[in-house]
């Protein structure tokens, strides 16, 4: 009997390693950026450029960059959030049962392919394309970035959304048929309205996602630190800064500390969207 | 009528966008096999690269993400099992469980850049591993841990309750219970999770660039303490950094297509894994 007591003690200690590993990431790159605040102080990251590496005055502004990962990010969710809503709406209510099975795997495929192979077929293949249809000297910009970007997010909508649409109950469906309703207006009328909370967690997953995604953004969005509402500019996004830059700084230094920074209020950001998009899903019933 | 017309437009249209979709996936993988297969011989798998990458095979960038990959589920996998055995067999409503949940949640949404600074932050420079097969294993671990603890719950959950309560009846404590009747019956989702988690720190660049990615090492890894070469890594290096990217531009697709197959087939692999064994028990 005690022994048995022991198995489950130890089971909750491993068990709770995963909060462990929360709380060393926060603690770590908090420990890495405070110096930060003394010299030169918090303010510094509200400047409006980002120039790490300077002869005369280094700037360490987050908003160049914050403003690249939101436009990129919009572009991104303008392209896939409508596709996916329709993509799911058809593989849950639409498809053939035997083509559901091919289809929803073969999307979810596109998950799984490594962000690097998605970020090298841009620079090869959709740069060049974009470069030649409207007429720029680059193909490197938001407006690529963000194309890369829906087809990572288009996987996670699309999948989590038609989890939502299949758990709204088939009730719903007969009662509004037998109201005389035709298949589509049942569709967008009944069974869309119910699932929306679970479309909407989704599109925050794919947002958090989005947010996150670091190596094909840092090779497709040509890299400059500008604050601009230009799709076809090229933008330097947050994720992208701490992977071409950490590389190169020394440790300790002000930049390396602003470069984690970043990384805190990117790991903020996303913990924020899952967060929301948990309670959204537990409330509704769609996860334990 | 004008009703019925408007009905087949509609589905027409969801069918167009999902197919559309289909056809995007379906021509970046026909993109890179195209490319990639005339450059992906024997003589690549298995050479060293020469000259920093321009010539040669990936040998040691194959090698170095087989070692990461394997690190990283050792390491990972007890960890995810137990967790996954204590949040279906133990947990109670409660507090700690609700907070652990968030904590796995919260991992699974994490940034892999963010891992990058974290395992730079505590493995690299506290623990003093320096970047290394351990501290990249060490990272990339943390990273699929969420993967392998929610495939392996929902596996030890399907099982069904009546052979707890069966191995119970007869004397077993919860743990014989657990060891001899739940757990040989959830080995497929465990596997499946395992083999996902694979995948993904198979593929991942960003965590290894800060914590053990070498850019050009033509040789083979002696210990954990050594920096390796990656295929993921070594694919934006060539693409990006090489001085000479359209001459390696074939290079290039090789690897993609070898990081591509790799990725996938543990995919595929996992698909079928539990396939089987869905065939293999019915209850």
């Amino acid at each position: 009997m005690n022994k048995d007591r022991a198995i489950q003690i130890g089971f909750t200690g491993i068990a709770s390693s995963s909060i462990l590993v929360v709380g060393l990431i926060f603690l770590f790159l908090f420990k890495e950026a405070v110096p930060f605040v003394k010299q030169p102080g918090l303010t510094a990251l509200l400047d409006s450029r980002w120039i790490p590496v300077s002869f005369q005055l280094e700037r360490f502004g987050i908003l160049p960059l914050a403003a690249g990962t939101l436009l990129v990010t919009g572009i991104a969710m303008l392209v896939s959030v409508p596709l996916s809503a329709l993509a799911a709406v058809y593989i849950a209510e639409v498809a053939h049962p035997l083509e559901r099975e091919i289809l929803k795997p073969f999307i979810e495929l596109l998950a799984s392919i490594p962000s690097v192979v998605l970020g090298f077929f841009g620079l090869v293949v959709l740069a060049p394309l974009i470069k030649q249809l409207f007429g720029l000297n680059s193909g490197l910009n938001a407006f690529t970035g963000g194309l890369l970007l829906a087809l990572m997010a288009i996987p996670t909508i699309v999948s989590v959304s038609e989890d939502a649409i299949n758990s709204v109950p088939t009730s719903f469906r007969n009662g509004s048929m037998a109201l005389g309703a035709s298949r589509m207006q049942t569709i967008w009328r009944v069974v869309v309205p119910a699932a929306l909370p679970g479309i909407l967690g989704a599109v925050m997953l794919g947002t958090g996602r989005v947010i996150g995604e670091t190596m094909a953004v840092l090779m497709v969005t040509g890299n400059a630190a500008l604050i601009t509402s230009n799709p076809l500019s090229p933008v330097r996004t947050m994720t992208a800064s701490i992977a071409a830059e950490m590389g190169e700084v020394p440790f300790g230094s002000i930049h390396y500390q602003a470069l984690f920074w970043v990384g805190i209020i990117l790991l903020l950001i996303t913990f924020g969207l899952n967060f929301v998009a948990r309670r959204v899903s537990v409330r509704y019933g769609m996860m334990r | 009528m004008n009703r019925q017309l408007k009905e087949t437009i509609t589905i027409q249209l969801l069918r167009f966008t999902t197919y559309a979709i289909v056809c995007v996936v379906g021509y970046i993988l026909l993109d890179i096999i195209r490319h990639g297969l005339p450059v992906l011989n024997w003589a690549f798998l298995s050479e060293m690269p020469r000259r920093g990458g321009s010539e040669g095979g990936i040998l040691p960038a194959i090698v170095g993400t087989l070692y990461l990959t394997l690190g990283t589920v050792a390491i990972a996998l007890p960890v995810g099992i137990g967790t996954a055995i204590y949040l279906s067999e133990y947990a109670a409503p409660g507090r700690l469980t609700e907070t652990i949940r968030l904590a796995i949640t919260t991992l699974a949404g994490v940034p892999s850049i963010v891992f990058g600074l974290f395992g730079l932050g505590l493995f690299v420079l506290f623990c003093q591993f320096g970047p290394s097969l351990l501290a990249g294993s060490l990272t990339l671990a943390c990273m699929v841990l969420p993967i392998i603890i929610v495939t392996s719950e929902e596996s030890l959950r399907a099982v069904p309750q009546a052979f707890r309560e069966a191995s119970l009846a007869l004397g077993a404590t919860k743990w014989q219970a657990i060891r001899t009747a739940v757990l040989p019956y959830s080995l497929a989702g465990i596997i499946t999770g395992a083999i996902l988690g694979i995948g993904r720190a198979a593929g991942e660049t960003a965590p290894i660039l800060l914590t053990v990615a070498a850019f050009f090492l033509p040789r083979l890894p002696a210990s954990i303490f050594d920096q390796v070469m990656a295929l993921p890594y070594h694919l934006y290096i060539l693409a990006t950094q090489h001085p000479d990217t359209t001459k390696v531009l074939p290079l290039q697709y090789g690897t993609a297509l070898a990081l591509l197959t790799m990725v996938l087939g543990l995919s595929l692999g996992a698909i079928l894994v539990r396939v089987h064994f869905r065939r293999k028990y019915q209850w």
